[in-house]
């Protein structure tokens, strides 16, 4: 009996569970996966509970349920991965030998990261939206809140979906307009970034929407304090801002195990081969989704374009043939810009986002880099696709590798 | 595509406007560029930050985090911001001659 052993069930994890169940012999394979609760969130949607438009038990499934029958799922925290005896230590004590090992731990925000900010304010006048716990109680607080000043902070790159702080802002200006509060309430992005976002067609683009809806940005803001009592969040260069609510997208960081096992860089994420997805350094173990340091975005729509490119090097590794799948940093991003409209980006390591149309040329329905309904309504229906059809492995009408037809440079 | 003169040599510049060409880097070039980047004078502990990024990318290929440089370059985050103010990774690896670090995608 031969075993793939698969840390972590959530996005990435359990479309590779589904994918390899499929494909290798049940009598000569044990596949397991090992996370640490029973839930899988849909955490796209985690933007949308802080504005009433889903509630979180819309979001939650059970997580065997998205996993195979015949594999093995163990829940329990992960302790430490030995390479060297290609074993696993569970946080039971249990012990599990592997073959081959997928690590699809993820990331998890972490706000004690930041000196000042979980204290016994957080949760009262400042929020997270990254988390179940988080998402809920700033919907409770914005219900009742009569206005004010709303920061909207990113302590440290990278993030998981680097749009959503601009989502978020988006939706906020819909969601104060339409409560006939919009100017009572002032919106501010501060970002350690030098613009709304990270390249430069795309960050321009963003950038004139938040103008438009009077969403004011500070870039270059590296974050050293927050200051609960003052209500101001205050740079390395001392540059202060004032807040009366802050929204705050903590320092993300790659689970703790990879700490504790030494696997990882400074933000606990694995160094893993960009093309090939193989752990740079380690025997038959491969990495995908957040739990890597790619310089590509850390989403689900990432994992999964992984998930096919490392399914088949998988598949090639075991036959002892090297990978010849490349993944190229593909990212298909819908952009929630408030009043059920969206923008919907598409890009790779080499290529930035860019305007057109996706995915057919000339054609759609998707509008690349601007605004329309049709970007809104993929973005919701996205969720179905999400349980359905991503989860398990079922190919989508997108390919892994990045086109660039419709696209206008 | 832009370009840098630095004496009688012309060096290209990435969309970044970084250098084109990591072996084209000398320290003449690191000085002109931290004078672009409104840093007259580049002292030891300048240096040390953009030695350090230089061993980190031949050896890995890409320019280190901020939060890395203060773990392993021996210089506090406070002082990498005094040192290159607003965005000390980013200007840091223009002045080393590297491209943009990958980090923030």
């Amino acid at each position: 009996m031969r075993h793939m052993l698969i840390l972590g069930g959530g996005t990435a994890g359990t479309i590779m569970a589904n994918k390899l169940a499929s494909a290798l012999d049940e009598s000569e394979w044990q596949i397991t996966v090992v996370d640490a609760t029973e839930r899988h969130y849909y955490q796209p949607g985690f933007l949308f509970v802080p504005f009433g438009i889903y509630r979180m038990h819309d979001l939650v499934k059970p997580r065997r349920q998205y996993l195979p029958s015949g594999i093995k799922v163990i829940i329990s925290g992960i302790d430490v991965i030995d390479p060297e005896k290609k074993s696993v230590t569970l946080a039971n004590k249990a012990v599990l030998k592997y073959d081959y090992l997928i690590i699809a731990t993820g990331a998890e925000i972490h706000p004690e990261q930041t000196e000042g900010l979980k204290d016994e304010e957080w949760g009262r006048s400042k929020f997270d939206f990254y988390t179940p716990q988080g998402a809920d109680r700033l919907a409770q607080f914005l219900k009742t809140w009569q206005g004010g000043k709303l920061v909207l902070n990113v302590a440290e790159m990278p993030i998981k979906c680097p749009v959503a702080p601009l989502e978020f802002l988006f939706l906020a200006d819909a969601y104060f307009t339409k409560r006939g509060m919009r100017d009572k309430v002032e919106l501010q992005l501060v970002t350690p970034l030098s613009g709304a976002f990270t390249k430069p067609t795309s960050s321009r683009v963003l950038g004139e929407f938040l103008e438009r809806k009077g969403i004011s940005v500070v870039p270059d803001f590296g974050l050293a304090r927050v200051d609960s009592q003052e209500k101001k969040i205050v740079a390395w260069d001392e540059t202060e801002v004032n807040y009366d609510v802050l929204v705050s997208i903590p320092t993300n960081m790659g689970d703790a195990c990879i700490e504790r096992s030494k696997l990882g860089n400074e933000l606990n994420f694995v160094p893993t081969n960009k093309e090939t997805l193989l752990a740079d350094g380690l025997k038959d173990v491969f990495v995908i989704g957040d739990a890597t340091n790619l310089p590509s975005s850390k989403a689900g729509s990432v994992a999964h374009f992984q998930s096919e490119v490392l399914f088949q090097n998988i598949l090639e590794h075991i036959d002892g043939r090297p990978p010849i799948a490349h993944f190229d940093g593909h990212a298909n991003c819908f952009i929630e810009s408030g009043f059920d409209k969206g923008l919907l980006i598409d890009f790779n390591y080499n290529t930035e986002p860019l305007p057109g149309e996706f995915p057919l040329p000339g054609v759609g329905p998707f509008t690349l880099l601007g605004e329309s309904r049709i970007n809104h309504y993929g973005k919701l229906m996205f969720r179905w696709v999400y349980w359905n059809l991503l989860l398990r492995g079922m190919e989508l009408p997108i390919e892994s590798e990045m086109s660039m037809a419709g696209k206008r440079v | 595509m832009e370009t840098l003169t630095i004496g009688t040599k012309t060096l290209a510049l990435d969309a970044d406007g970084n250098l084109a060409n990591v072996n084209d880097w000398t320290e003449d070039v690191a000085r002109e560029l931290a004078v672009q980047e409104g840093i007259p004078t580049l002292t030891p502990q300048h240096w040390t930050v953009i030695n350090f990024m230089r061993q980190v990318f031949t050896k890995e290929g890409d320019a280190p985090s901020i939060r890395r440089l203060t773990k392993e370059s021996g210089v506090d985050t406070k002082t990498l911001y005094q040192l290159f103010p607003k965005g000390p990774a980013k200007k840091a690896a223009r002045i080393a001659g590297l491209p943009k670090p990958k980090g923030c995608i």
